[in-house]
């Protein structure tokens, strides 16, 4: 359907050739005779389309429009195809229209090799005038033609196809059950086309969980907020998915073999909140799992070996080191290709958030339902407009260097002043870490609520500075609104970043100093990643009442203002990053950790959902939904999964486990395990030393991650050029049909001037 | 909505249609302000009355697994409210009315109109087609997102 970029062949441009004959002005008897029979070919099938339609419409489907014969020269060029160019639901129309549309997509289902593109830009007429074949044809022939054409596509073409027709489901349905042509053949042969796709939203499949609020959210707030809460039931399940997979393997086979040394504390209720005391040598922390074989026979008797066959031993280091990594793995892929789906919905080659049309047509959300949000949305889409018209109008006049200087300066001081306050809390934390492990001097056992102290300090930085970052950014007053919420998110990650890194380094130099008496750094690591869990939900809670609830009762009775606080979504879903780090970092010391955190994350939807419905408002700056999705979802996987990846990966390759507790006792790293097993493998079953070598060249070599960074680079590269060729062609396309447009108004007007030069003769 | 007129046996195909007052009033439509349209665009006399297929088709469209071209379709037939197949300036202004509710003044109404055909329309004719308008819908990811009721 699309032109080549190959020559502009333009009759306005060849008019002003002497040498080009057929379509000089000197020719203009031509000119004339041969636009006139195309006009009259076109509409003599117009009419015939009519009549076809008046006899269709017998059944009184749809009233005549007349217009249709009032654009002929708009079918003629450029031949789009346009779904509408027949009015009102016409079906033999839309059929018709469809079947020339599938029958091209078939013809032309692979491309032309380039040597055999015409020199002209613009194909001929007639190739795309496939209307003139069924001129007799009822609406049945149309509809089994079509059919036709379906069934010689491919599968996903054809229910694509189906799916974009815009007829009603009673003909959609119809298409599908209609007997196969010609009729001659077995009446009962009947061509099926397809599995049925889902066309009804009303199925049940589709309601999923929270459907109803989600749905009250999205009539209230609109789809920016709604945003928020589905990337919520997004990590529910990639939790859900960690737990399942490490429940089924490590934790339900440890509670059904418990270890013979356990001596429980009393359960006191501060357990919930520090995660130590009863909770410390349980299922939630590494020190509970044995690094033994479970369920090994020789292990009840060590002196005789029964010979029996033996009831299905566990080896219990490697499940759990195993679990974790695909646990990992599968998080991968998932979060992957969520990130390539969103990415791929969500980024257009040339477009732009202040396209006035774009805002004009798409800004309205369907979704929102409630007067007041409505009324809202109104005003919203109203402001917008007029500073998308005011920024049009100052772009004209440009700034002088003096505001310019001024400009740069502030934005250079006020992320001066972010990062130096990032540097001071870091800093702040790491002497307060290092003064709470001299105070408690025999650690993960000292005074328990002592033990809340760095989580404390730690949340309480990260509620109060993004806050703080709000009014720097009020100071600095961004010249685009939607820059102001790209640097909100880049100095609060920075500052969450750079907390979490300097944690991670702590308690890895640490482990050396806990050596010693019946203490394990692992369960330590485990128990202040659930005190930091802990306490982020509740300063997330204590951020919900004092910041929404508060806040608003603050507006309405002191400051008498009519107007709630709105809902802060780039905060808040940098929060839920935040919390799905710290799972994601102690999932390896604590495997119940994702269950902790699938438990705070449903808390959290009601509490947060409760507190919008009372006490906020729906956000007044433009909010692209779709883009953000993409950009929090690049923020999980980039800084947060993959920091903890790395970490992960750090402490299984060369941090020594401790030595007195957990699955991987005595053993120079963790990795080690895997290493004995496949030795143990090796000398058990000759047969498989493939398995070995594979392991020792592959997994061991240092070339391959070399190797793999390389070919990912490759790939970035390819893609980064094809999208560069695209940008080119969209150019020239576009150069092209602006082209056609003034060709169209040339011939137009070189038409009337011969008429009017022959009825002036006449 | 109307358990007296509508029947609850629909083996027999009945033709029952519910008039466009009803169906208005629904509660995911009744804030809208392009519902007449909306309901028009699906109705097959194009008075409005809507029979079981035509709402369950609107629905159809206006849900979630609705692919991009027809909502793109169907959009363009809700905008053009005088019917011709094409978006001209004053099924724009009627557009901008109804999306502000009249807050923008006349000048601004006209520029944006102005602006909106400018930067829109490719092959120069002054008014939207329904490919100028597929080209544009393209160029806004977020279309997928907002064109969409869910009940």
């Amino acid at each position: 359907m699309a032109p080549g970029p190959g020559a502009c062949h333009s009759p306005r441009r060849a008019g002003l050739c002497p040498h080009s004959e057929e379509l000089s002005p000197d020719n203009e008897g031509a000119l004339h005779t041969s636009f006139h029979q195309l006009i009259q070919e076109q509409s003599s099938l117009m009419e015939a389309g009519l009549e076809l339609e008046m006899q269709d419409r017998g059944r009184g489907n749809a009233t005549v429009r007349t217009q249709e014969l009032s654009c002929p020269l708009a079918v003629l060029w450029p031949p789009t195809l346009c779904p509408l160019s027949l009015a009102g639901r016409s079906r033999g129309a839309i059929i018709s229209q469809y079947y020339n549309r599938t029958a091209q997509l078939r013809r032309r289902s692979s491309r032309p090799p380039l040597q055999q593109l015409c020199r002209a830009a613009r194909p001929s007429l007639r190739l795309y005038d496939l209307e003139t074949d069924p001129a007799t044809a009822t609406l049945q022939d149309k509809r089994s033609l079509l059919v036709n054409e379906l069934l010689s596509l491919s599968p996903s073409h054809r229910s694509h196809m189906l799916l974009t027709v815009p007829l009603c489901l009673a003909e959609k349905r119809a298409l599908r059950y209609v007997r196969s042509y010609p009729p001659h053949r077995a009446p009962t042969a009947r061509a099926v086309l397809g599995p049925t796709p889902s066309l009804t939203p009303l199925s049940a499949g589709q309601a999923g969980p929270w459907h109803y609020a989600l749905k009250q959210i999205g009539g209230r707030f609109g789809s920016s907020v709604l945003s928020y809460f589905l990337f919520l039931k997004t990590l529910v399940y990639f939790n859900i998915i960690s737990f399942l997979i490490l429940l089924v393997f490590v934790v339900a086979l440890q509670a059904a073999y418990p270890p013979a040394s356990a001596n429980p504390q009393p359960f006191t209720g501060l357990e919930l909140l520090t995660g130590a005391g009863y909770f410390t040598y349980s299922l939630l922390y590494y020190g509970y799992y044995s690094n033994t074989t479970l369920n090994s026979p020789c292990a009840s008797s060590p002196g005789t070996c029964p010979i029996a066959a033996p009831r299905l031993p566990y080896n219990m280091p490697l499940a759990y080191m195993s679990s974790v990594g695909v646990s990992f793995l599968i998080t991968c892929v998932l979060l992957v290709y969520s990130m390539s789906r969103s990415f791929g919905e969500s980024y257009r080659v040339g477009s732009s958030s202040r396209d006035l049309p774009v805002k004009v047509f798409c800004a309205w959300d369907f979704k929102v339902v409630q007067r007041r949000s409505v009324k809202l949305q109104c005003e919203n889409i109203c402001t917008q407009l007029k500073e998308l018209l005011a920024e049009q109008r100052s772009r004209s006049c440009s700034r002088s260097l003096c505001q310019r200087l001024g400009r740069t300066v502030v934005l250079l001081l006020a992320w001066l002043l972010s990062l130096s306050t990032v540097l001071g809390c870091a800093v702040a934390v790491h002497h307060f870490s290092q003064h709470m492990h001299m105070v408690s001097a025999a650690p993960c056992s000292g005074q328990e609520t002592l033990l809340l102290a760095l989580p404390l300090v730690v949340s309480g930085l990260n509620a109060v500075m993004p806050h703080l970052y709000n009014l720097l950014a009020a100071w600095e007053r961004q010249d685009y609104p939607g820059a102001q919420v790209y640097v909100a998110i880049c100095r609060n990650l920075i500052l969450k970043m750079v907390l979490l890194g300097l944690l991670c380094y702590q308690w890895l130099s640490r482990r050396v100093v806990l050596q010693g008496a019946p203490s394990c750094w692992e369960t330590c690591v485990g128990q202040d990643l659930y005190r930091f869990m802990v306490m982020d939900f509740v300063f997330t809670l204590l951020d919900t009442l004092l910041g929404e609830l508060v806040w608003r009762l603050v507006l309405e009775k002191r400051l008498k203002r009519n107007q709630k606080p709105e809902f802060d979504i780039a905060r808040n879903v940098l929060e839920l990053i935040y919390g799905q780090t710290l799972t994601w970092l102690g999932v390896l010391f604590a495997p119940l950790l994702p269950a902790v955190q699938v438990l705070k994350l449903l808390l959290l939807f009601y509490i947060k959902k409760t507190s919008l419905v009372h006490n906020c408002q729906s956000p007044s700056k433009p909010w692209q939904a779709s883009h953000m999705n993409t950009v929090f979802i690049t923020l999980l996987c980039f800084p947060s999964f993959l920091g903890a990846a790395v970490f992960l990966l750090y402490t299984i390759w060369s941090v020594q486990p401790s030595e007195t507790c957990g699955p991987f006792q005595g053993l120079e790293t963790i990795y080690k395990s895997w290493q004995t097993w496949g030795q143990v493998l090796e000398k058990s079953n000759p047969n498989i030393t493939w398995f070995t070598w594979a392991h020792q060249h592959l997994v061991e070599n240092p070339f391959l991650p070399f190797f793999v960074s390389g070919v990912l680079l490759a790939g970035i590269y390819f893609n980064i050029q094809v999208l560069r060729g695209q940008r080119r062609i969209i150019h020239l396309l576009k150069e092209q049909i602006a082209n056609e447009g003034e060709d169209k108004v040339f011939l137009i007007q070189k038409l009337h001037s011969v008429y009017e030069q022959k009825g002036r003769r006449t | 909505m109307a358990p007296n007129v509508v029947p609850m046996d629909y083996t027999k195909d009945p033709d029952v249609k519910l008039p466009m007052q009803l169906i208005i009033n629904m509660p995911e439509l009744k804030e809208n302000p392009f519902k007449e349209r909306i309901v028009e665009s699906f109705s097959e006399d194009g008075e409005g009355s809507l029979s079981f297929n035509d709402f369950v088709d609107m629905f159809s469209v206006l849900s979630e697994m609705a692919p991009r071209e027809l909502k793109a379709i169907y959009a363009f037939k809700i905008y053009d409210f005088n019917t011709d197949n094409f978006i001209c300036k004053s099924d724009l202004e009627k557009t901008l009315n109804k999306l502000t509710r009249e807050e923008l003044t006349a000048e601004e109404i006209t520029l944006v109109c102005e602006k909106v055909i400018e930067e829109a329309d490719m092959d120069g004719d002054g008014k939207l087609g329904f490919a100028d308008f597929e080209n544009m819908i393209s160029k806004a990811p977020d279309f997928l997102s907002t064109f969409h009721i869910r009940i």
